[in-house]
């Protein structure tokens, strides 16, 4: 039953993989709100890739960093979002 | 057991893959935000019930707790990522980005 460790670090190489194109759109994207979609989908697969290596090193640790990092960057793309509209009115 | 986390695995990473490559191949903001934002919620859905699975699996009083973390982390996933990506949506449209190859523009017309 037991699925070996390189199971989990070849999952979270290839989320590393798409996060890196993420960047890529983050880097190049011509208009501030592609940056900005970029940059939320990076932090998705952070979050993906932190519980999958929190599995990995039986760290409970990292899955807790986890969730206080899904709801920072959740503050953190309201907080782009409300600038890109023009700020409140 | 050990198939079942393989199969979430392999759905979770091939749709994570689908939205980097949207994010990468589609023409405008909300193509792109169509297709990412769908795409990564699903995939990381599936990575962390596979997580989830394998850590109850393993059983012990550490793996529980692990496994009930991951599922706390999975429902703030689930509860953030559509709300940011839909003030994303509407942030685009207000400060003046066009639809690609839109024809009609209802927005404009009020």
């Amino acid at each position: 039953m037991i699925a070996t460790p390189i199971t989990f670090f070849a999952v979270a190489g290839a989320l590393m993989l798409f996060a890196a194109f993420a960047m890529v759109r983050l880097a190049l994207g011509p208009t501030a709100a592609d940056r900005a979609v970029g940059l939320d989908t990076v932090n998705t697969l952070v979050v993906a890739l932190m519980i999958v290596l929190g599995a990995a090193y039986d760290q409970a640790v990292l899955i807790d960093v986890a969730i206080v990092y899904a709801l920072l960057s959740f503050i953190g793309t309201l907080y782009i979002a409300r600038y890109l509209e023009g700020g409140l009115e | 057991m050990s198939i079942l986390l393989y199969v979430f695995f392999g759905i979770g990473v091939l749709f994570n893959g689908l939205g980097a490559l949207a994010l990468m191949r589609f023409p405008d903001v909300y193509t792109r935000l169509h297709g990412a934002t769908k795409c990564t919620t699903f995939g990381s859905i599936f990575t962390t019930l596979g997580v989830v699975i394998y850590s109850f699996a393993q059983g012990g009083a550490a793996n529980q707790t692990l496994a009930i973390h991951a599922l706390i982390a999975l429902l703030a996933l689930l509860i953030t990522n559509p709300t940011g990506s839909h003030a994303l949506a509407r942030a685009a449209r207000r400060s003046g980005v066009k639809p690609w190859g839109a024809v009609v523009d209802r927005w404009e017309d009020r």
